[in-house]
């Protein structure tokens, strides 16, 4: 039978087992947590609601690239309506994106924004921003997209040029269920080759 | 020392006997036993399909395999020399060994001791059915490579990443219990009048890496987790397209990975503190430090993950910070060498062959962790990144460091297993055959990897291929070299054509496990000796 010493560094280590394995868990929103304040992996903020007007600074002019990508499996289009804006510092701006569901099926997307350089991203403040939500677009549909963004003064003195790229991602699960509604009308034989195909990845 | 005590010990020496003594074996010497030849299969295993991997490489273009069945070669390759070959083996010696130099009469949870070790032929059978089935022509093996980055191993992996979840989930647990047995055996089952600072350091290295490994097992089976439900349950910890970050499986999974190559090298710090003063005649040098160095080393392996990421866009403070943190291990490190050369400085030397093995080991471990300085450094490492300098310089830190101490152990203790010396003449060829040939094995490694040769490929540019040719000369005699290994322990273990051991053995050797007779009684120490 084990004895009260095994039994006690028994209970504690395993103790420190659970704590590790809760801790790695933990390091999901941290990780998150520690990006969005650092503002290292250029990931933009939450919306941004002002507290106070900013001070305009006209003195500086910084070039605002955008970029606009789709993910792998992501079938609509999506582009920049503008490619790129003079802005000064603390200004408000709005620009647009055009984006397109070329398909016959209604698909959930998402945008994840990515600044560059990463040490702007913190400075970088969206105040309205098609990337805070979900977008669903039906078979067919078009939509222009918008974003109002300031560039916060504080921001590095060398910065002269930031771009902002966004990716359009399907979102999880939205398109199986899609899938498999389109499944359902099709015949034997190819409900198999779409299933085999699906099973490859 | 008197046979006729040794004999009459002997018969009071009940053991199971049948297939029973192993599957329910809750001795230590078996379960050791039984780790060292799971981890001896799984190194032959592993060693063929490197063999593969060096016949597709001997010259450019693709001759036996093609890419994906590679990748599959590669990745397997690492995950069962990490997990099934380096990690077993220094849990094999430390079964064996540490209730003996502690004084106890077995390990502190010998039932726990039995799972961990039957979860590991489940674990592996269940990772290598994958490739069989792979070569049967049903989907592929894992191809992500040992450190399976998502997405390749989320988004993009086979059907069989889920045999390969599973299977490091019960290399874990196997790993936590045995670690978990480890700690609860050193801190209560030592012989009266052994301190903490009186271990030897043998015990206190696998101390400080059993707390490693419950450190960051967890952590592992925590990324895995992860990945099982990322790819079966619809969550997006690395998906971007459902808000998760693939970079954020790098910093877990290195959170994870930096402590366990320590956790792959501490062990073998150990027993080359035990071998040089047995063969120096003398007392290790430097103790305290050695204890003190190796804590600093489990430490500092939490704070440099980050310097396998150098190149995935990090800003330059934490560049800087992590090449700091990383440059800083150096000086414990540095601390070992010096006390180990110390240790041999205006000693009575012999040069056995545990002794050659442990000299090796310094000179060319100490090669790897040089080679680990020059990673270190920022704006060297974004040229170094995923080439073969990588490659040689961890496999001269996991084979010439890791295995070679592990080869040492073997040499130094199985004289105190089986009663029987080795063959030295055997011995002395293993060692020869083996250095010079993993030499020539890995050391051309870091030309072409200065040169620009990338990692993880099947085929390569043509001005790469002498240094192939002659890396892979040296991969199969290195491999077939093994075989005198196998032959020698082989012939050790019948005992007929070779010379019956001493209980003291090696005329330097201090240590409670040579008060003992040889073979070790299957039941030892049941009263504790005094230490004084």
């Amino acid at each position: 039978m084990m004895n009260k010493e095994n039994k006690r560094v028994l209970q504690n280590l395993l103790f420190v087992v659970l704590g590790m394995f809760c801790f790695g868990f933990a390091l999901v929103p941290l990780y998150d947590v520690f990006c969005e304040y650092t503002g290292l992996n250029g990931k933009t903020g939450v919306q941004y609601v002002s507290a106070e007007q900013l001070q305009v600074d006209t003195s500086r002019e910084i070039k605002v690239e955008f970029l606009a990508n789709t993910n792998d499996g992501m079938p609509w289009e999506f582009k920049a309506l503008t490619y790129s804006i003079n802005v000064h510092p603390g200004e408000a701006n709005r620009v647009e994106f055009v984006v397109k569901n070329t398909t016959n099926r209604d698909i959930i997307g998402r945008a994840t924004p990515s600044v560059s350089p990463g040490l702007a991203a913190a400075y970088f403040k969206k105040t309205e921003c098609f990337c805070f939500t979900e977008q669903l677009l039906k078979a067919g549909e078009e939509k222009i997209m918008p974003v109002v963004f300031i560039v916060d003064p504080a921001i590095n003195k060398n910065i002269r040029e930031i771009t902002l790229s966004y990716t359009f991602f399907i979102q999880p699960g939205s398109e199986d269920k899609t899938a498999s509604q389109d499944i359902s009308s099709l015949d034997d034989v190819s409900k198999l080759a779409i299933n085999t195909a699906l099973t490859q990845y | 020392m008197s046979a006729v005590i040794e004999e009459h010990h002997d018969d009071h020496d009940h053991k199971p006997t049948g297939i029973g003594r192993w599957l329910f074996s809750t001795n230590h010497k078996d379960i050791g036993t039984m780790y060292l030849w799971f981890s001896f299969t799984m190194l032959f295993i592993g060693g063929s399909l490197a063999l593969v991997i060096r016949a597709e490489l001997f010259q450019p273009g693709l001759q036996f395999v093609d890419p994906e069945l590679f990748n599959q070669l590669t990745t397997l390759h690492g995950l069962i020399m990490v997990f099934g070959v380096i990690m077993p083996g220094f849990v094999g010696l430390a079964n064996w060994m540490i209730p003996l130099m502690i004084g106890a009469p077995d390990m502190a949870l010998p039932r726990m001791n039995n799972w961990s070790f039957w979860l590991l032929p489940a674990a592996f059978g269940l990772l290598l059915s994958s490739l069989v089935m792979s070569l049967m022509g049903m989907g592929s093996a894992p191809n992500f490579g040992w450190t399976f980055y998502a997405p390749l191993s989320t988004t993009y992996g086979p059907a069989s990443t889920d045999y390969f979840i599973f299977s490091v989930h019960l290399m874990g647990i196997s790993s936590i219990m045995g670690a978990i047995n480890i700690i609860a055996t050193i801190i209560n089952m030592r012989a009266p009048g052994m301190t903490y600072m009186k271990m030897p350091i043998f015990v206190w290295t696998w101390f400080i890496t059993a707390y490693l490994l419950i450190a960051v097992m967890p952590i592992l089976a925590g990324v895995v987790t992860m990945m099982l439900t990322d790819r079966n349950f619809g969550t997006s910890f690395f998906s971007a397209a459902g808000g998760g970050d693939p970079v954020l499986f790098q910093h877990l999974f290195w959170f994870f990975g930096h402590p366990e190559v320590y956790i792959m090298i501490l062990p073998s710090f150990g027993i080359i503190s035990q071998i040089i003063p047995t063969f120096s005649r003398k007392k290790i040098f430097g103790y305290s430090s050695m204890v003190y160095a190796t804590s600093s080393i489990a430490f500092l392996s939490f704070i440099v993950w980050a310097h396998h990421m150098f190149t995935t866009g990090m800003p330059v403070a934490t560049e800087l910070f992590f090449m700091y943190a990383t440059m800083l291990i150096a000086v414990p490190t540095g601390v070992k060498v010096f006390n180990w050369v110390s240790t041999m400085w205006q000693g009575s030397l012999t040069f056995e062959t545990p002794m050659l093995f442990a000299i090796a080991f310094i000179f060319l471990f100490t090669i790897g962790g040089f080679t680990g300085l020059m990673l270190s450094i920022v704006p060297a490492d974004f040229q170094y990144h995923d080439t073969y300098f990588v490659v040689a310089h961890f496999h001269y830190v996991l084979v010439t460091g890791a295995l070679f101490g592990i080869f040492a152990a073997i040499y130094y203790w199985i004289p105190k297993w089986t009663g029987n010396m080795y063959d030295e003449n055997l011995g002395k060829w293993h060692f020869w055959v083996s250095t010079i040939s993993v030499n020539v094995l890995f050391f051309p490694m870091h030309f072409v990897g200065l040169a620009g040769m990338p990692r993880r490929i099947p085929d390569y540019n043509m001005q790469f291929t002498e240094f192939n040719q002659i890396a892979s000369i040296g991969a199969f005699v290195f491999g077939f070299s093994q075989l005198i290994l196998l032959y020698n322990i082989i012939k050790t273990i019948r005992g007929k054509a070779t010379e019956k051991a001493t209980s003291q053995v090696w005329e330097g050797a201090e240590g409670l496990e040579w008060t003992l007779p040889s073979p070790a009684p299957f039941h030892s120490f049941t009263t504790p000796p005094t230490v004084k």
